[in-house]
């Protein structure tokens, strides 16, 4: 039986380059590089400082961008695991059931913690939890689901206190979760955006971003209804495409670095509607998606 | 012995001065799923290596994990293709085991430990094809993982390699140098802060010899430094080129 499907192959061949961009102004270092000598700076994260005496050098201690903020110097990693913030919106994934709580994976240095108390329970909002309720956990959330989320608080060894206790959040339902580093996610007010092309999306501060069909309720950019039930109706086969594009897209930005948030996202969207959208895998389109985006984006700050 | 270490001429047996390191070639971040991942040759040794964490301590470590630093958990791997005869335990054996123990032992000298308290993070080596100084080469690739993952370090940690041949130091040795008997120094060092963490001698020397081998393992430190450093800036460049795109 012969079958004429073609299969594509790549030989190895030298790392394409990126093109360099906006690299002047800004200071990149290397773990021990010596940042600064001047007494008037603080050291913030990412830097340290011989405790030696007389030694007033500022030292970098990850590979990445220097970013001082007035006096205080920071070093941004190019890669790192979460570092949450209270108020911060993740999406994560129910590692555990335990007692009174579940442990949720965040893709941070510790798993964070979502208490039987910061969630709604069906039936209103400020019932006393009971027995009932600890037994009945595994109903609400178990193994393998995925959430969305609100830091509530950050203990002392970093690890983070979850509460979806607002109907934004909660367990989702039918959609499609990418990963990528937590360093591409812009931080900004709103991270949950209903896109113009028939999708909605959640940008988690984690680097887990959920992309869901357009929520239908009479209230807008409601990700969530904040409870345990979602929307079981199946979900039709454009709207599926679309997803799959979105998240292709994404994968295409966070290959080269680009940050992520709504408008780079639409963007990108935007310029790989000349492509299917299982070709953006390939590394050629990508970087052409990648590059005609970053024009666009440059063309907005331009004009801005 | 029909073997010469030293030509004398001032040549090796592959053609090398005596200060001459092989030739070192990196990559970084060669691994998506693993947090930090990096791939390095050195002559003929070639190591991969790949680091996961900080993360939550894993079901076996979870009683050793310290409150107030982070775990280091060593893998060291050598492939079964990757010696002159077959190997057939790959991990587990007591030179691995060995080797594991001296990497984390390294590594907790410059890795800052209090930044990541209760978590533990993953250093797995794995040895594809190995020419000699396999220490060395592998604190380097455990480095430049390290490097790729963000995990704050105080300094670069460089390890190189080197023997004694006819009152000459050698430095980098190769596999056929390593098995000749003579006496090996393996040192790995902070190449900023010019500070020794760890050296491992094998095979005997004279006391007046030690000198003049540790100025040739950290003159050959300072060089593999400088080579694998100009290798991460331009990483960092490429990576960060659209980084701050707003």
């Amino acid at each position: 039986m012969s079958s004429n499907k073609t299969i594509e192959m790549k030989l190895p061949s030298k790392r394409q380059k990126n093109a360099v961009q906006n690299v002047s102004n800004r200071m990149l270092v290397t773990p021990g590089d010596v940042i600064t000598e001047d007494t008037i700076y603080m050291k913030g994260h990412g830097t340290y400082g011989t405790n030696i005496e007389g030694d007033k050098r500022v030292i970098a201690s990850v590979a990445g961008v220097v970013e001082p903020i007035n006096k205080l110097i920071c070093v941004k990693p190019l890669k790192t695991r979460y570092n949450g913030e209270v108020g911060d919106v993740i999406v994560g994934r129910i590692k555990d059931v335990q007692q009174k709580r579940w442990k949720v994976e965040t893709n941070s240095r510790l798993d964070s913690v979502l208490h039987l108390s910061s969630v709604n329970l069906r039936g209103g909002e400020l019932r006393r939890r009971s027995a009932a309720d600890e037994f009945a956990m595994r109903e609400y959330l178990k193994e393998g689901d995925l959430i969305s989320a609100e830091i509530q608080q950050v203990h002392a060894d970093g690890s983070l206190s979850l509460h979806t206790r607002s109907l934004r959040y909660g367990k989702l339902g039918q959609g499609c979760c990418v990963v990528v580093s937590p360093s591409l996610i812009k931080r900004r007010k709103n991270h949950m955006h209903n896109l113009s092309c028939g999708v909605s999306i959640i940008l988690g501060n984690n680097g887990y971003v959920w992309i869901s069909p357009l929520v239908k309720t009479a209230t807008d950019s409601e990700a969530g209804d904040g409870g345990f039930d979602f929307d079981k109706e199946p979900v039709t086969a454009d709207d599926r495409e679309t997803i799959c594009r979105v998240r292709n897209a994404i994968l295409c930005l966070a290959k080269h670095s680009v940050m992520l948030y709504d408008t780079s996202v639409q963007y990108a969207y935007d310029k790989s509607l000349d492509y299917e959208a299982k070709h953006l895998l390939s590394d050629d389109v990508a970087s052409e998606i990648v590059d005609r985006t970053l024009m666009e984006i440059d063309l907005l700050k331009g004009n801005a | 012995m029909s073997l010469e270490l030293l030509s004398d001429e001032g040549y090796r047996m592959d053609g090398r001065k005596a200060n001459e390191l092989r030739r070192v070639r990196c990559n970084l971040g060669v691994f998506q799923q693993a947090d930090g991942s990096a791939y390095i040759e050195q002559g003929n040794t070639k190591i991969l290596a790949a680091v996961y964490g900080p993360h939550e301590p894993s079901q076996n470590f979870r009683s050793q994990v310290p409150h107030d630093n982070c775990l280091i958990n060593c893998e060291y791997s050598q492939a079964a293709f990757s010696g002159v005869e077959r190997k057939n335990r790959p991990r587990g054996d007591r030179k691995g085991q060995e080797m594991a123990a001296h990497i984390k032992q390294t590594f907790e000298a410059s890795i800052q430990t209090t930044l990541y308290p209760r978590s533990q993070i993953d250093i797995c080596l794995q040895v594809l094809q190995s020419d000699g100084s396999d220490y060395a080469v592998s604190v380097n690739a455990a480095t430049l993982a390290l490097i790729d993952a963000g995990i704050t370090m105080k300094d670069y940690i460089i390890a190189c390699s080197a023997s004694l041949a006819k009152g000459v130091s050698l430095v980098d040795i190769n596999h056929v140098e390593e098995s000749v008997g003579c006496a090996e120094l393996s040192a790995a060092v902070l190449p900023k802060l010019g500070r020794i963490v760890y050296t491992e001698l094998n095979g005997k020397l004279h006391e007046d010899e030690m000198g003049q081998i540790l100025e040739a393992v950290e003159a050959g430190c300072q060089d593999v430094f400088h080579v694998l450093e100009q290798h991460v800036r331009e990483h960092v460049k490429d990576t960060a080129a659209n980084f701050a795109v707003s």
